[in-house]
Parts: structure tokens; sequence; C-alpha cells
């Protein structure tokens, strides 16, 4: 293998990794839009993994494993989204309570699963595009998720730049009070964030199981979540840097893989350690300005909404 | 139409049955479930209720278990109730079994009297400064602390592996990745004969009582619900915010590394990758079922624990896997959680 053959498969295995990442964030950026704090994130994550895994498996569809992953990502957004609007639960026990559920339950219904691999998501070849040379198949040769996740990325920030709907959610994050005077539906409009936001965990969570393994192993998200959840605090709750910041992310995960093929003499614990590491470190450098970080965060973030009249 | 009205207080009769209807519910709901894996659901609990509780030797084993849960239970109650998020109970854990490990697998060596209560401190200091690194994180720059301290816990892990395949590995464990055993002077005597059970769990419960007290008599208490309650009010009380929240982050993370201690110095004898099967993290749902009140954690973590080990020996005798106790426990903290919106909220039918 020459040098560029070996960025290519880098740069392949990069968007591998990003792309769950991007997923999860892009979609836990519009729930904290409404003015949602999801914690759940990691366990819809996990469930959705583990169902489109065990549809793609049964019924040997991808597109079929992908519907199933999403749709299962919402259904646990649903529930959360039940106790957190409806039943008034707090959002932070909420969440971390969804994500031990997740994690409970996807292995149970995982565990009849363990062991057998998946034919995977075929990629689709644009014709002519993807033969141009090194960035062809890069750019054109990828999986229908990884284009999805783009296509998220430019839908959700045109959506909430430019549509009037987009406003209202806005609205309904920045002061749930004002927005709930003027007659907006405060708990419809978050209900449906966090149903949008749970499909994309659950998507996220079936690239994991269908493309990036692709096999069924209990906890196989191992955090990632989490991360996605510090990428939106990261991205200033910006959908472009969201997207930007779970390349950066699968970036260092590759970067930490490949390091180790070389054989450096560093141990491969301390290495895994980076993703993590890094997060944190992100998290702190990204907050020594938190004057600007408050103004960028939706100001009703997290806040039971509690129509009085 | 039904209508939620904010209560002021709620009757104690409403405040014991809801969580006790919300337990009940879940298992309920769980049957379900595991009729669904195709055995019978009056069978499996029947079968988990002997596993946890039917004989001498299952209620050892479920004091055992109970004993870290009732630790990092109490961790994460003293640290929710100041709305501190430390899910990382897990690291902390670790944190504090590494201490153990370090110290107490023949580096010092003291009579049994002072080892005990010493390895009990390093544990304890050790959980306390990991969570102090979120804490004050929280404090200067407004780090989340909700995604530091879970971060924190696949960094310590890595660490963990890393230290018992290289510096920690024990040259007599025959390759298995594990660290040397604590010294006979450290170890957790035994409290019950021909049983597992240890002082760590006669340490469990005192530190119930001590946070109880801390939190219902003391000053330190008051702070803490104060800052939990309203940070913003507290601080204009005069309240030091974010020496409270110090305060927390110590009480919490010591908690959390003492379960480490018990567990490496009482029950297993010597530091592996397994050490814990999730005590961090079961500490979070055993403080939720607790309402985050510290003597109730005891009753919690005691209820969590039975669930686990009977399902461990139910799911051995039907084709149920074991993850079972893992949805059980979750549903019954979500069911926990909404019973809560009946003892704060009235229902008014119009």
């Amino acid at each position: 293998m020459d040098g560029t053959d070996i960025l290519v498969s880098a740069a392949l295995t990069i968007i591998t990794a990003a792309t769950p990442l991007a997923f999860a964030a892009l979609g836990e950026l519009v729930v904290e839009k409404s003015g949602v704090l999801n914690l759940g994130v990691e366990g819809m994550m996990v469930v959705g993994a583990v169902m489109a895994f065990a549809t793609g498996v049964t019924t040997e569809s991808a597109v079929l494993a992908i519907i199933v992953g999403a749709l299962s990502g919402a259904a646990v957004g649903g529930l959360f989204g039940f106790l957190v609007l409806v039943l008034l639960s707090n959002q932070v026990a909420t969440g971390l309570a969804l994500t031990i559920f997740g994690l409970g339950l996807s292995a149970l219904v995982g565990h009849g699963f363990v062991g057998i691999t998946f034919a995977g998501v075929p990629s689709l070849y644009i014709p002519y595009l993807s033969d141009i040379p090194i960035i062809g198949e890069i750019l054109f040769g990828q999986d229908v998720m990884v284009y999805m996740s783009v296509a998220a990325a430019i839908g959700i920030s045109w959506f909430l730049k430019k549509t009037r709907a987009g406003l209202i959610l806005r609205a309904v994050g920045e002061n749930h009070d004002a927005a709930h005077a003027i007659g907006y539906p405060v708990i419809r409009v978050r209900f449906l964030a966090v149903l949008f936001g749970g499909a994309m965990a659950g998507l996220g969570g079936a690239y994991l199981s269908l493309v990036y393994t692709p096999l069924w192993v209990e906890n196989m998200t191992a955090g990632r979540g989490w991360i996605a959840l510090a990428l939106v605090v990261f991205a200033a709750w910006r959908p472009g840097r969201a997207f930007f910041g779970a390349y950066l992310f699968g970036g260092i995960t590759i970067i930490q893989l490949h390091v180790q093929g070389v054989g450096w003499a560093v141990p491969s614990q301390l290495l895994s350690m980076l993703p993590y590491l890094v997060t944190i470190i992100v998290l702190v450098v990204i907050s020594r300005d938190s004057g600007r970080q408050r103004l960028s965060a939706p100001a009703s973030l997290g806040k039971i909404f509690y129509a009085a009249s | 139409m039904i209508r939620l009205e904010p209560r002021e207080t709620a009757p104690v009769w409403l405040s014991l049955s809801a969580p006790l209807t919300a337990v009940l519910a879940a298992l309920l709901l769980c049957a379900l479930l595991i009729m669904w894996t195709g055995a019978s659901a009056l069978e499996a609990y029947g079968l988990l209720f002997k596993g946890a509780l039917g004989s001498r030797f299952a209620i050892t084993e479920t004091l055992t278990r109970a004993t870290p849960m009732i630790l990092t239970g109490l961790a994460a109650a003293i640290a929710f109730r100041a709305k501190l998020w430390n899910i990382g109970g897990e690291g902390q854990f670790y944190a504090g079994a590494l201490a153990a490990t370090w110290l107490g697998a023949g580096a010092i060596t003291l009579p049994p009297y002072l080892m005990v209560p010493f390895l009990i401190g390093a544990g304890a200091l050790a959980g306390g400064l990991l969570l102090l690194i979120p804490a004050i994180l929280k404090n200067r720059l407004k780090v989340d602390e909700v995604v530091t301290t879970l971060l924190l816990n696949f960094i310590v892990l890595l660490f963990v592996n890393y230290l018992l395949e290289g510096p920690l590995k024990d040259p007599m464990s025959m390759g298995w990745p594990q660290a040397a055993p604590i010294i006979d002077e450290g170890v957790l005597p035994a409290i019950l004969s021909k049983s597992r059970v240890h002082l760590g769990l006669v340490i469990a419960v005192v530190a119930a009582v001590l946070v109880w007290a801390l939190m219902r008599f003391t000053v330190w208490g008051y702070e803490i619900r104060a800052v939990g309650y309203n940070a913003a009010a507290a601080g204009f009380a005069g309240i030091g915010v974010n020496k409270t929240i110090i305060l927390t982050a110590l009480l919490s993370g010591g908690l959390a590394g003492i379960a480490g201690v018990s567990e490496v110095a009482g029950t297993k004898g010597y530091l592996t990758l397994d050490l814990s099967p999730g005590f961090g993290y079961a500490g979070i749902a055993v403080a939720m079922l607790a309402a985050l009140h510290p003597l109730a954690v005891v009753a919690s973590a005691v209820f969590l624990s039975a669930i686990f080990v009977g399902a461990d020996s139910m799911s051995r005798a039907l084709n149920v896997p074991t993850y079972i106790s893992d949805v059980i426990v979750a549903t019954s903290v979500l069911a926990v959680l909404v019973s809560g919106m009946f003892t704060r909220f009235r229902l008014r039918f119009r």
C-alpha cells in the first residue's frame, strides 16, 4: 500500500467512526434547542443498535434494519418525552434511568444475537463520480447512512435557521413561558423534538451495529452517547459545528487505533483513553469563554415547563 | 380533562405507598417481558425470590452484594441532593480499590486495627479526589459534571486495565490480569460464619446513618440541601455554594471509594478488572429508588441486590437471560420517578 492508499483508507475509517456520533449529536442538538436535556442518548443509541441488528439479521434487509433502528430509538425517546413532559419528572434523573433501562433491555434482547455478524449495509457507488481518483471513493462511495447524516446536518441547519417551525422550536427552547403565552404548543413541540432526537440516536446506534463493527456486543455504544452530548456543548448548539465535531472525534478514535497498529511503545489502554480525555479537555477549553457559552445555550434548557393556566 | 395541581406537602401514607406501588407495577410490567422470553412469570419470580432470600446462603449472598451498593447508593444520593450529578461512581469505586491495592498489597504493614481504617481512609481519599476534578471544573468553568464524571469512568477503567496488565500485575497470578492480594492485616473480617458477609456491611450501614444524621442535623447537611434546592438563593443567603459543592464531591466520591475498598479487601481479596459488575451505576439506581433518602438507600440497595442475586439463580434454572435483572431495576427506577409525580402533584379531574 502506498501513501495515498493509506490516507484514503484512514479517511474511510474516520467516516465510519464519525457517522454514529454525528447522528446522535445532531439529534440531541435539536432536542436541546427545544429546551429539553436528554441524558438518555446512550440508552436510545444502544436500543437502536440492538433492534437494527436483530432486524437486519432476521430479515436480511438493511433498509428495514435502518428503519427499525430509528423507530426503536424514537420509541425510547417517546417514553422519555412522556415521563419528562407529561408527568414532569426530573430530566436529568429520567435520562439517567433511561440509559440504564436501554442498556439492560438491549442486553436482554441482544442475548441471542451475540457472535453473529451482519452482511453490512451496501455502499452506494455513484456512477462516474466514485471513479475519480482518491476523493472519488471517499465522497461518492459511501453507504446510504453516511449520506443521510450529511443530509441531516444540512437539513437541521436549514430547518432551525430558515423555517417558521424551526423558529418556533427555538422560541420554545429559549423561553417556554413566553412561547406558551403567545400560543405555541410547548409540550407538543418538545415531544416532537424528543421523538426526532430518539430516532437520530437510534440511527447512530444502528450504524454501529450494522456498519461499524458489524455485530452485536453488549454495551457496544461504549460511551458514544455521552460523547455526543459533549459534542453539542462543543458545537455551541450549531449543527454544522456538531457535524464537524463528530468528524474530529472520529478522527481521534481512528488515529489512536492506527498508532496502536504502528506499534509505538505506548500501552494500548492509555491510547484508548484518548477520545474520552480529549472530550473532557475540549469541554474545559471551550468553557473558559463561559460568558459566550451561556449565551449560546438555550435559555430554558432542562427547566420543567408547567402551564399554570 | 385531567389537570396537575402542585402540592405543598404530601401526606406520609402517600410518600410511602407511592414508591412501593411503583415497584409492584414495575414487577408486573417485567412479568410481561419474562413471558415474552418464553418462561412462566410466576415461576420466574418464585425462583428469583428463592434465589435471593430463600435460604441462609441466599440471604448472605444478597447482603454481600448489597454492601458496595449501599455505599455507591449513598454516594449518588448525597451528590444528587446538592444537584451535583455525579455519575462517576464506577470510576471512584475503582479509584478506591486501586488505592487499597497500592497500599494494602504489601507496601505498608500495620496491625489490623490500624490497617483496615488506613485502607478505608486511603480509598475514600482516592475516590473523593477523583470527583474533585469535575467539581472544580463545574465551579470554576461551569463544565457540565454529568459528562465529565461519566467519561472519567472509562478513563479510570482503562487505567486500571493498563496497571493490571503491567505494573500492578501479580507475578503469582499465572498470567491472569489481577493484582497481588491484600495482606491479611488489611482484609475486612467476615462477620457471619460460613458466609461472605464481611465488616464492609457494618461500615456501609453506619455510613448510611452518619450521612442521614449529617443531612438532617448539621449545618453542612443543611447547606448541601439548600444548594441543591436553589443554588442562587443559597448563595444570596450567604452559603458558600462552591465550597459546598467541593465538600459534597469529597463526601460522595469518598463513599464510592470506600465501596471499592470494601469489595477488594472484603469480598474478593485482590483487584481485577471485573471487581465491579457496575456497582457505581447501580448506585444511581439505588439512590433514585430511595428518593435520595440515606436510610432508604439501605433498603433500596438490599432490594436491588436481591433482584440481581435472585435473577442470577433464576436464569440458571429457566432460560431467561440474567440481563432481566437490569431491566427490572431500571423499570423500578422509572416507575418510582413517575410515582414522584403523585407526591408532588394532585390530579384534578374535570
